[in-house]
């Protein structure tokens, strides 16, 4: 099992340099003067202009200036902020707790719900339950989630009027910083009522976050239950007079979920593109209106910095999951 | 093959036994077995009848203001203005007619980023997989790298370098939709390319580029096309998504994303403004998935059980 891992940990090695490569590379193949552009409006003299250079390294030649941008990320250094003046590591250790709270809402509710229904699906297979959620996985699936989240706040928001639009709870609301979770800060604080604020504000982004792979993992599941349900060993089971309940549990379940978590780590990425989307339709302070705004601002460091960041945590995501595919399922481990 | 399709010339030479189907029309008969593929194909190929013939369908010219009519709603909402069945937008501009323009651009995002993705990943994982060794561990490699980002993201920064605009979305959808096709290439060849049918071929002569291309790639074809048809839909909602975030085609273009994104500021005021181009992108990008999946279960010999 240990060599397994170290397997895994060395594979990713080569990948990971390629990353700050591709980060590296990103602000250097900007058109322009890179000082200029990170100036924007303001004019810059001369004499600032050098200093820049010097101060940022650009007056160096290219492999050096990569040996120093992986030094400094070594030592936690992912640049400056252009607009806050800020380092870019302690914004996004800011921010990404937001995210992480709606991300984690929108995989519990896409991993209970799209199990729940890839189950029930394959259990009744061709019966009208079986169509009904494989329809909806499918729209689920096609669904342009920005519509999707306009629909919502249309419905629910506007004319309902049961949910906040945008943000992450009320600005009434205040209570101090511990986790960066408001869910378990405003419960720590012992106010119920912010965490009910911090709740409402959830729902909607969660639900429009958790659309894509609620029905990626409804599907997943339906096709690995069907095919666990055709296997010789469930037949067996079968035969020997086991409970269906017992079968479906403890036989077909338990090998089906194994695919089922691969897809589910896979939509961490998936979760982080959609991120984006979502943050910015509700105004939501993560990572993912960050890096529009940083976009937006030419914020380059910032951009370059989140880019590195997030794909390694991808990178770490789907290593772990990697690795516990190996735990549970041994023949992947002795191939 | 013109062969086997003629029935005559089956009968005379075997006198016994149903005649053989050639296997286009076996796969069609499957595929045309499941309803939701059937039905995914019709409105696909509607969608494609409406973006040919837009400019005779389309009752007014999706760039025309119309001053007197700014926000008209839909034919079945009181206060309608008659000659714009699905309303206007903020500037008098008949939705109806620009969401039939905007099907020529969803359909040309799909056919252009397919196509590149398809081309340069199908080359790219021939190549890896016929050739292994360091070749391969590099290419996949840069695969992994590209993999390793949120296509979104990652699409969006490379807009950022090169350039909001529709075309310069295409191309980053394109790269980032590309290792998928270069990894199921790759694992094709790899699985065929020991074949006694591909030994056979490289004893008679072939040569690397013709064992490659006209031995191993039809046999690899299925999961292919598969791949393309999730493809098409999946760059349709990721050309919509650069263009509601800005990067993507920009206004006064119809492009369906981009019109989501004029419409944002009237959420409260005027659905039918929000609600439209939505609704066009979700059953385009659900006809293309509900064929998908009938030609996933048609090309996939696993799945086949009939």
């Amino acid at each position: 099992m240990l060599r397994f891992i170290l397997h895994r940990l060395l594979l990713i090695v080569p990948t990971f340099i390629g990353i700050t490569l591709v980060a590296f590379v990103f602000i250097r193949l900007l058109p322009g003067d890179p000082v200029l552009l990170m100036a924007g409006e303001r004019a810059v003299s001369p004499e600032r202009h050098a200093e820049l250079m010097a101060q940022f390294g650009f007056d160096q030649p290219l492999w050096r200036q990569y040996v120093e941008y992986t030094g400094g990320l070594l030592h936690g250094d992912f640049g400056y902020s252009f607009s806050s003046k800020r380092p870019v590591l302690s914004e996004f250790m800011a921010r990404f707790p937001a995210t992480l709270e709606l991300a984690f809402c929108a995989m519990l509710l896409a991993t209970v719900l799209g199990i729940a229904a890839g189950i029930l699906a394959a259990l009744r297979r061709g019966s009208w339950v079986d169509q009904l959620t494989m329809g909806t996985a499918l729209v689920g699936y096609s669904m342009p989630i920005f519509w999707w989240a306009l629909l919502l706040i249309i419905l629910f928001s506007t004319n309902l009027g049961w949910t906040p639009v945008s943000g992450r709870i009320s600005l009434t609301q205040f209570f101090p910083t511990v986790t960066g979770f408001m869910l378990i800060d405003s419960l720590l604080a012992g106010k119920p009522a912010a965490f009910w604020s911090a709740v409402q504000h959830l729902i909607l982004p969660t639900i429009v976050l958790a659309t894509i792979p609620l029905a990626v993992v409804a599907r997943q599941t339906r096709s690995a239950m069907l095919e666990v349900l055709g296997e010789l060993y469930v037949t067996t089971a079968r035969s020997k007079g086991l409970a269906p309940r017992r079968i479906i549990w403890l036989h077909a379940l338990r090998n089906a979920l194994i695919p089922v978590v691969t897809t589910i780590g896979l939509q961490v990425s998936v979760l982080m593109g959609g991120a984006i989307l979502t943050e910015t339709i509700f105004s939501w302070p993560g990572i993912g209106k960050w890096m529009i705004d940083s976009i937006s601002r030419r914020d380059y460091q910032v951009v370059q910095g989140g880019l590195l960041l997030i794909a390694a945590m991808v990178m770490l995501v789907n290593l772990t999951v990697d690795i516990l595919y190996g735990l549970i399922n041994p023949r992947v481990r002795y191939r | 093959m013109s062969a086997t399709d003629d029935p005559d010339l089956l009968s005379a030479s075997r006198p016994a036994g149903p005649a053989p189907v050639s296997p286009w029309l076996e796969n069609w008969r499957y595929f045309a077995g499941n309803r939701g593929a059937l039905i995914g194909l019709v409105v696909f190929l509607l969608t494609v009848l409406i973006a040919i013939f837009a400019p005779l369908i389309a009752p007014h010219d999706p760039a025309q203001q119309f001053r007197d009519a700014l926000l008209a709603p839909p034919f079945w909402v009181e206060g309608a203005k008659p000659g714009f069945l699905l309303g206007t937008d903020a500037l008098g501009r008949d939705i109806l007619s620009r969401l039939i323009f905007g099907a020529r651009y969803s359909l040309m995002i799909g056919l252009v980023v397919v196509t590149l993705a398809l081309v340069t990943g199908i080359v790219v994982g021939l190549v890896a997989g016929y050739f292994g060794g360091w070749v391969d561990a590099l290419i996949m490699r840069i695969m992994d790298i590209i993999l390793a980002f949120p296509s979104l993201l990652l699409a969006l920064v490379l807009v950022a370098i090169i350039g909001p605009g529709l075309f310069n979305a295409m191309l980053a959808i394109a790269v980032v939709l590309q290792p998928h096709f270069a990894r199921l290439t790759r694992g094709a060849v790899m699985a065929e390319k020991n074949r006694e049918y591909v030994m056979a071929a490289r004893v008679a002569g072939a040569a690397n580029l013709r064992l490659m291309f006209r031995t191993i790639l039809p046999n690899c074809l299925g999961p292919l096309i598969v791949q393309a048809t999730l493809s098409f839909s999946n760059a349709i909602l990721e050309a919509a998504a650069l263009g509601f975030l800005g990067m993507g085609a920009q206004p006064p273009t119809p492009e369906w994303g981009t019109m989501l994104a004029e419409a944002r500021e009237f959420i409260q005021s005027a659905w039918w403004v929000v609600t439209m181009p939505g609704l066009a992108i979700l059953i385009t990008v659900l006809a293309i998935n509900l064929i998908g999946d009938g030609l996933r279960d048609t090309l996939d010999p696993k799945l086949k059980r009939s």
